[in-house]
C-alpha cells in the first residue's frame, strides 16, 4: 500500500520539527523510512550527506510505546544503546547516569519500567536516545500514551531539552496544541497517500515562560490556522 | 513459507513427512514403523470392519457423555467461580491443583469405585476435559467489562437477562477456547482412559495389535484418532472464529 | 455526578487509622486462610464419605493419612519415588533442552516453522497416550522406556510454547534493538529470548506436568515400578488406604513440583511481577 507520495523535506540541525497530520496520513512511517526501520519503495533518506540504508549510530528513535524491556532495571534500559555498541560496563553506567538525571529521574536507576508512571517512563525512553549521543532524535508520538498533565511538563522539559542539546530534532504527534508549542517548523500532511500540504513556521517567543506561550496570541492563531486546514480531513 | 513467490501453506509440510514416513517403511529399517501406503490401505480396510466400528461407537459414546458433563459443569462451575469470590476461594486451589495434576494415576481409583467399564471411562474424560473448561470460563467472566453490566443494570435488565445476553456473550470468546482445550484433553482423557481399561473400545483393539505385533494395523488405529482429534480441535476453532471478532473490543 | 465521588472520598478520609486488631491482622491473611479453610473442607467431606461409606474401595481421609505416614516411615514411598523421579528429570531436561532448541529455532526461520510446526501442532493436539504401548516393542521396560514416555509427552508442548514466544516477541522491542543498530545475534539473545522467556517457562510448566501423566502411565501400562507399580500392587490385596495415599502422594509431589517452578520463574525472571 503506497503510504507516502512525493515527500521533499530537510531537516534542519538544532531545530525541532514536527510531522502533522490526519491519522492514518504515513507521519509514523515516514519517521520509520528516516530511522531506517522500514526501506523506502522510492526515493532516499540522506543524513549529513550520507544516504540511509539501515538504522544507524547518527540516528536515535523515541519509541510511542516507550519499548522498555520489563526485565531491566532503569540504568540497563537507558544504557542498552551503549550495551549494544560493546562499551564496558563502568563507562555506559555513568554515562546512562548522566541522562537519567538530565531527563528528571535521578534515584529512579535501579527501578524497574512496572514501577514507573507512563511519563517516567517515556522519559526514559528520551534518555536512552540521548545517551547513544545521535544527532538526530526521531519521536514517534513520544506523548500519546501519557496522560495530559504529565504531558505539558514533558513537553516543557522536552523544549528545555531541544535549546541543551543542539541536535536536530523530528517529532511525530497527531495534537495540534503539542506541535505548535514544541516546534520551531511544522509539516503539514495530507491524507493518505501522504504529501506535504503546508509547512508552517510559528512565531512564538520561546523565552517567555511556559504558561505565557500558551496564552500567547500568536500560539492560539497558529493552533486556529492549523485547525481551519486540517479541518477537511475529520470525517 | 514461500516458494517462487507462492505462498505454501504451512501444513503442507506434513506431506514431505508423509513422504518420510514412506520411504522409511519401504526401507524396512524399523520393524515398528511400516510403509505410510500399507498403514492407509489398512485403515480403509479396517473401517469396514464391524469390530472397529464397535470400537468407535463405544469410544464415542464415552467421550460425548463425558464431555456432555464437563461442558455443563465446568462452564455452570466458571461462572460461578467468576461472578461468587467466596465459591472463587473456596475451589480455586482445587481446580488450580486439578488442570495440571497427572489424573493418569487416578485412573486406577476409577477402576475400583467405577468398575472395569464404560462408567470409568467417562468419568476419566469428565475429569481430564473440566477443569480446563472451568478456568477459562471463569478467566471469561472475569474479563466481562464491568461498564456492559452497569449498562445492562441501567436500562434496567433482570438478572436473567442480563447472564442471558449480556454476561455470558460477552465471556464467550474465553468459553469456548476452554471447551476447545477441554476437546483435546477430552480425547486424550478417553485414550488412556480406555488404555488402561483396556477391555472395551479403542482401548480392546490397540491392546490386540500391539500385542499381536500388527503394527500395520496399530497405526491405522492411531492415525484415524489423530485425525479425530485434529478434526475436532479445527472444528470448534472455526466456531471460535466466528465469536472471536469480538474478544478484542469489548 | 461528583457527588458519589466526593461522597466516597470524605468516607475514606473521616476513618481514622485503624489500630491493628487480631481480626485485622486475620484479614491481612485472607487468601491464606481460604485456601487452609478450602483444604480442610475437602478433607472433611472426604472423611465423611469415607465413614459413610460410598464404596467399600473408598478409605477414609484418616485412613489414607496413617497409609501414608507408614509408608514413608517404612521407606517404601522413598524408594518408589526414586524410581519415578529419575526417568521424569532426565526426560524434562532432554524435553526442555530439545524443545525450547526447536521452539526457538521454528520462531525465527520461516523455513524451519513450515517445516517442523505442523508435526509439533498435530502431536500436541493427539493423545501420544496411544504410542506408549509400542515404546516397549523397541526399548524394554527399564529407564529409557519411561523416560521416552515422558518425551513423547512433554516435548511437543514445550516446543509449540517456545516457538510461539519467540514469533510473538513484542515487535516494539525487536525495532528498538534494530534502531540502535543491535546485530541478528544481539537481537535474538538481549531481546527476543528474554522478552519470550515467561511463555517458554509456562510451555516448562505444562510439559513437567504432562511428564507427570506420561510417567505414570507408562509405569501403569508397561513397567511395573515406582509409584505406578505402588498403586497397582496395593489394588491388587486391596489395600485401599495405601493405594489411595500412593495416587495423592504423587498429585502433591506434581502440584509442589509446579509451584516451585512457578516461584523460582518469578524470583529469577519477572521482576515485573515481583510484589514487593
Amino acid at each position: 500500500m503506497e503510504a507516502l507520495r512525493g515527500i521533499d523535506l530537510d531537516f534542519p540541525t538544532g531545530r525541532l520539527t514536527t510531522l502533522l497530520g490526519p491519522s492514518g496520513c504515513g507521519k509514523t512511517t515516514l519517521l520509520k523510512i528516516i530511522a531506517g526501520l522500514i526501506p523506502a519503495s522510492a526515493g532516499e533518506v540522506r543524513v549529513n550527506g550520507r544516504v540511509v540504508t539501515g538504522p544507524g549510530p547518527e540516528r536515535a528513535f523515541v519509541f510511542q510505546d516507550f519499548a522498555l524491556m520489563p526485565w531491566a532495571t532503569v540504568l540497563r534500559n537507558v544504557a542498552f544503546g551503549l550495551e549494544l555498541k560493546g562499551m564496558g560496563k563502568d563507562e555506559r553506567q555513568s554515562i546512562a547516569r548522566r541522562y537519567i538525571a538530565e531527563v528528571g529521574l535521578s534515584g529512579f536507576e535501579n527501578k524497574y519500567p512496572h514501577e514507573l508512571s507512563g511519563g517516567m517512563r517515556q522519559r526514559v525512553g528520551l534518555a536512552r536516545a540521548f545517551a547513544v549521543n545521535a544527532d538526530v532524535l526521531l519521536l514517534d508520538e513520544p506523548f500519546s500514551a501519557v496522560d495530559e498533565q504529565n504531558r505539558r511538563k514533558f513537553q516543557e522539559d522536552l523544549l528545555r531539552l531541544v535549546a541543551l542539546e543542539k541536535k536536530t530534532f523530528i517529532f511525530v504527534t497527531h495534537s495540534i496544541e503539542e506541535a505548535v508549542y514544541c516546534s520551531d517548523r511544522i509539516v503539514i500532511l495530507s491524507r493518505r497517500p501522504g504529501r506535504v500540504a503546508e509547512i508552517i513556521e510559528p512565531q512564538i517567543d520561546r523565552s517567555a515562560p511556559p504558561d505565557a506561550i500558551r496564552r500567547d496570541q500568536g500560539y492560539l492563531d497558529t493552533v486556529e490556522e492549523i485547525w481551519q486546514g486540517l479541518k477537511r480531513y475529520v470525517d | 513459507m514461500t516458494i517462487l513467490g507462492f505462498r505454501v501453506p504451512m501444513m503442507a509440510s506434513l506431506l514431505v513427512w508423509c513422504v518420510v514416513w514412506e520411504a522409511v517403511g519401504q526401507s524396512g529399517a524399523l520393524f515398528l514403523i511400516p510403509p505410510l501406503s500399507d498403514v492407509l490401505t489398512a485403515m480403509v480396510a479396517l473401517v469396514q470392519t464391524g469390530t472397529w466400528q464397535a470400537a468407535a461407537l463405544t469410544t464415542l459414546h464415552s467421550f460425548v457423555l463425558g464431555m456432555f458433563f464437563a461442558i455443563t459443569a465446568g462452564t455452570l462451575l466458571g461462572v460461578l467461580m467468576g461472578r461468587f469470590p467466596a465459591v472463587d476461594n473456596l475451589l480455586g486451589i482445587w481446580v488450580n491443583i486439578f488442570v495440571s495434576a497427572p489424573l493418569s494415576a487416578l485412573v486406577p481409583v476409577l477402576m475400583i469405585l467405577f468398575g472395569m467399564g464404560e462408567t470409568t471411562v467417562v468419568v476419566t474424560v469428565f475429569l481430564f476435559a473440566v477443569w480446563i473448561i472451568v478456568l477459562d470460563a471463569r478467566a471469561g467472566i472475569q474479563g466481562v467489562p464491568p461498564s456492559l453490566v452497569e449498562m445492562g443494570r441501567s436500562y434496567g435488565a433482570s438478572a436473567f437477562t442480563l447472564y442471558a445476553r449480556i454476561i455470558l456473550p460477552a465471556a464467550l470468546p474465553e468459553i469456548l477456547a476452554g471447551i476447545r482445550l477441554g476437546l483435546v484433553r477430552g480425547v486424550k482423557g478417553v485414550v488412556i482412559g480406555q488404555l488402561l481399561v483396556s477391555i472395551i473400545g479403542y482401548g480392546e483393539l490397540f491392546e490386540l495389535y500391539s500385542r499381536n505385533f500388527d503394527m500395520t494395523n496399530f497405526w491405522a488405529l492411531t492415525l484415524i484418532l489423530f485425525a479425530a482429534a485434529m478434526l475436532l480441535s479445527a472444528l470448534v476453532e472455526a466456531l471460535e472464529k466466528r465469536v472471536d471478532y469480538y474478544a478484542g473490543v469489548r | 455526578m461528583a457527588l458519589p465521588a466526593h461522597a466516597n472520598g470524605s468516607s475514606r478520609a473521616v476513618h481514622p487509622p485503624e489500630a491493628p486488631t487480631v481480626w485485622g491482622k486475620l484479614m491481612e491473611h485472607r487468601p491464606a486462610l481460604w485456601r487452609a479453610a478450602s483444604v480442610g473442607l475437602f478433607f472433611l467431606a472426604w472423611e465423611i464419605a469415607g465413614r459413610v461409606p460410598i464404596s467399600y474401595a473408598f478409605p477414609t481421609f484418616l485412613e489414607t493419612l496413617r497409609a501414608f505416614v507408614a509408608m514413608l516411615l517404612d521407606g517404601s514411598l522413598l524408594a518408589a519415588y526414586g524410581q519415578t523421579l529419575q526417568p521424569l528429570v532426565i526426560g524434562i531436561a532432554v524435553s526442555a533442552l530439545l524443545g525450547v532448541g526447536l521452539g526457538i529455532v521454528m520462531g525465527l526461520s520461516r523455513f524451519a516453522e513450515w517445516l517442523v510446526a505442523p508435526v509439533f501442532i498435530v502431536l500436541q493436539a493427539a493423545p501420544m497416550a496411544a504410542l506408549i504401548p509400542l515404546i516397549t516393542f523397541v526399548y524394554g521396560i527399564g529407564l529409557l522406556a519411561k523416560t521416552l514416555a515422558v518425551i513423547m509427552l512433554a516435548l511437543p508442548v514445550i516446543a509449540l510454547n517456545g516457538y510461539k514466544a519467540v514469533r510473538n516477541a513484542n515487535p516494539s522491542l525487536v525495532a528498538m534493538c534494530r534502531s540502535f543498530q543491535g546485530t541478528r545475534w544481539q537481537t535474538v539473545t538481549r531481546v527476543i529470548i528474554p522478552d519470550a522467556s515467561p511463555v517458554i517457562f509456562a510451555g516448562l510448566r505444562l510439559g513437567l506436568a504432562a511428564g507427570f501423566i506420561g510417567v505414570i502411565l507408562a509405569e501403569l501400562l508397561i513397567t511395573p515400578t515406582g509409584i505406578g507399580d505402588l498403586i497397582t500392587y496395593h489394588r491388587s490385596v486391596a489395600d485401599y488406604p495405601e493405594m489411595y495415599a500412593a495416587v495423592v502422594s504423587i498429585i502433591l509431589v506434581s502440584t509442589l513440583t509446579l509451584a516451585a517452578l512457578e516461584a523460582f520463574e518469578l524470583r529469577v525472571l519477572r521482576p515485573e511481577k515481583r510484589t514487593s
